[in-house]
């Protein structure tokens, strides 16, 4: 009876018909793509885009040069270079970021003690030339000045999980 | 002087008049089946496929040939220049020459010839040189083994494709393509004949190098086999001698199983409705199965395939003939 | 007509021109390429004779499988032929003398070849004119009507070739691992797997 099953089953082409069958049903099912530059797919409020310098609503830049995401920085990606400012503050007058070497672990936005450094939800920085992704302090703020909001409300969203 | 007008001049206007009215609805078909293709099988994986050229990404098709037209064509310093150039103008020709002989309506055939079916498996066994001269000239260790593949392949392939040819021709009594459509008025022979359909579209599948018997493009192992050295546009003429090959396989299939182009029932409706258009739905129709196919299933390892061929394929459609051959002879069913 | 002498010349120069080239091209693939397109202009001969059943015929097993066979072992063999064609001068008196005594031969014996003045009547009882029949069912009457005996001999001789061809060169390899499709599909669940309710703790 074994036999006799099998052996139908394989002249009848009974498993691929089954298998034709099925990929007929997903033939009229919902399209899981969205259309990318047009629609956009949910970010986490954790997401680790591209970096971003924060600053004060006053307007002063948060970061005190403390060193601390250069030294945990596992790519080795930042460096910072520092100097008392007139008013006595202790200011970066270098920070820069070699994108082209960050591996987005995050770490340096861990270790910030004043949420200076952040990772945004921008992803999409793609450049022409590679010169480009070797970034320094005026490009990291001008971010922040353009993410601030975004990144203001992804870091209330999960501050509670923190 | 007006004899030579009126005798071979406007004779021949005519003939590549006629010839144009096949090739250039023929591309067109072959560049809108490379499109089908992607929204199929895009749709088979809940993908979307090409939407971005033109409305619904009707377009592609266009912009994809205009991409490989100005692309630069590269020779290899190794190959052997003739025959590398020589192959995919065979390929491409021989998937158009097949045409000729194809009625795409009562009457509408370029040349309708005693011998149409033996013209076109002849045609069909000769696509098997353009893919064995890309590999050979290309000089290069994939396409060789690619192209042999290939050539093992279509040759093991055509042996039962030659015999589900011979049945249909026991059941016609002609090897007229226009004769055998009109022995299909009654009963379409797929019904009559449904294993030998289903073996020709499978051996089908194998002769055109579609999966799941695309193995001598095989791009897991061969990296796209016999075509790795080719670039613009005599990579396109490969793709779309494939293509055209793929429409000249369905079209076959449509003449000799499922009644070319007659309506599915007699009725005066239907009637009214042209063949080609029937014609043309039958062809979309197995074009469709062609890419269905290629969604499901996965590829062939080459031992099976050829065991599939010689060991299954060619038996049963040998043991089919001789079915076929005493049916006619034990009931008195002789074409007229 | 002037088309059909135009197609004749063309077909019969390209035929004679591959055959030269078969024997003169320094690359073999070539030749057999050049071997192939003498068979298909052939075929095209064939077609200006009325003769398109054997035309095809001729495509579709000379060029669709026999070539491809051909030009398969070419292909792999890996031969340098620049070594090979060395020492080919000092061959040339023999084979000469041979060529000339063949074609002596030849002379002579077409030279006295008397035809059966009855063997004309004979062919023509048994051919339907052209005019009347396609070629196709000529060709059926003939092979499958009248020479049946004859031709299924034939057949057999080859089939009786071909097995022995097969017995010559099938061995049997024991120890050697081979697939069988037919068991490894009519496989089922319930054959090959055994669920068992195993208490935490405890082997089975």
């Amino acid at each position: 009876m074994a036999l006799f099953d099998g052996t139908t089953r394989s002249i009848l082409l009974l498993e691929i018909i089954r298998g034709m069958w099925l990929t007929l049903c997903y033939l009229f099912k919902k399209k899981v793509t969205i259309n990318y530059p047009y629609e956009k797919g949910p970010l986490s409020p954790r997401f680790r885009g591209e970096h971003v310098l924060r600053r004060y609503p006053n307007g002063e830049e948060r970061c005190i040069a403390c060193k601390l995401c250069e030294a945990v920085c596992p790519a080795q990606a930042i460096t910072i270079e520092a100097e008392p400012r007139e008013d006595g503050s202790r200011r970066t007058t270098r920070y820069d970021i070699d994108m082209t070497k960050c591996i987005y672990c995050g770490f340096c936005q861990e270790s910030c003690p004043v949420d200076a450094i952040v990772e945004g939800p921008n992803f999409e920085f793609a450049t022409e030339t590679r010169e480009e992704l070797m970034y320094n302090k005026e490009k990291l703020l001008e971010n922040g000045d353009r993410w601030e909001s975004e990144i203001a409300a992804a870091l209330t969203a999960d501050a509670p999980y923190r | 002087m007006l004899e030579i007008w009126t005798d071979y001049a406007w004779p021949l206007i005519w003939i590549i008049f006629k010839i144009l009215l096949i090739v250039i609805p023929l591309l067109i078909a072959v560049a809108y089946l490379t499109y089908a293709e992607r929204k199929v099988i895009g749709s088979m994986q809940l993908r979307m496929g090409p939407n971005v050229v033109g409305p619904f990404g009707l377009f592609q098709p266009f912009a994809d040939g205009l991409k490989l037209l100005v692309k630069e064509s590269i020779i290899p310093t190794g190959s052997n220049r003739v025959v590398f150039i020589l192959a995919p103008m065979l390929t491409f020709t021989l998937g158009l020459v097949g045409w000729a002989v194809i009625p795409v309506a009562d009457g509408w055939v370029l040349s309708d010839i005693n011998v149409g079916i033996l013209y076109l498996f002849a045609v069909s066994s000769l696509g098997v040189y353009g893919i064995i001269m890309a590999g050979w000239a290309s000089n290069s260790i994939y396409p060789f083994l690619g192209a042999l593949r290939s050539a093992a392949q279509m040759v093991s392939y055509e042996v039962s494709i030659g015999f589900v040819i011979v049945t249909v021709l026991l059941a016609v009594g002609s090897l007229n393509m226009t004769d055998i459509v009109m022995a299909q008025q009654k009963v379409w022979f797929f019904i009559p004949l449904f294993p030998m359909f289903v073996i020709f579209l499978i051996s089908g599948l194998a002769e055109t190098n579609r999966a799941p018997f695309d193995l001598p493009e095989a791009e897991a192992e061969l990296v796209s086999g016999y075509n790795v050295e080719y670039s613009a546009m005599s990579f396109a003429l490969f793709f779309l001698g494939e293509y055209a090959n793929m429409i000249l396989i369905s079209a076959m299939t449509v003449i000799l199983f499922l009644g070319g182009w007659l309506p599915p029932f007699d009725l005066a409706f239907l009637n009214w409705i042209p063949g080609v258009i029937w014609f043309s739905l039958k062809v979309s129709l197995i074009l469709f199965v062609f890419l269905w196919v290629r969604a499901t299933l996965p590829r062939y390892r080459y031992d099976q395939l050829m065991r599939l061929g010689w060991k299954v394929f060619l038996p049963f459609s040998l043991f089919w003939v001789v079915v076929t051959a005493g049916a006619i002879v034990a009931f008195d069913w002789y074409p007229k | 007509m002037i088309i059909s002498s135009l197609a004749f010349y063309l077909f019969s120069f390209i035929t004679i021109f591959s055959a030269v080239m078969v024997i003169s091209a320094r690359n073999p693939v070539h030749s057999v390429l050049f071997l192939i397109l003498a068979f298909f202009n052939s075929a095209g001969l064939f077609v200006l004779l009325g003769a398109e059943f054997l035309a095809m015929i001729l495509v579709v097993v000379y060029v669709g499988a026999v070539a491809v066979l051909f030009l398969f072992v070419v292909m792999m063999l890996d031969i340098n032929f620049v070594e090979l064609r060395e020492g080919f001068l000092q061959y040339l008196p023999i084979g000469a003398l041979v060529g000339i005594i063949l074609m002596a031969e030849l002379v002579l014996i077409f030279g006295s070849w008397v035809i059966n003045p009855k063997s004309e009547a004979i062919v023509a009882t048994n051919i339907v004119s052209s005019t009347e029949i396609t070629n196709t069912h000529a060709l059926g009457q003939l092979i499958y009507t009248h020479y049946i005996y004859l031709f299924q001999a034939a057949g057999l001789l080859l089939l009786v070739a071909m097995i022995g061809a097969i017995v010559l060169t099938v061995r049997k390899r024991p120890n050697v691992k081979r697939q069988n499709i037919s068991d490894q599909v009519s496989v089922r669940v319930d054959d090959v797997i055994e669920v068992k309710d195993v208490t935490s703790g405890s082997g089975i």
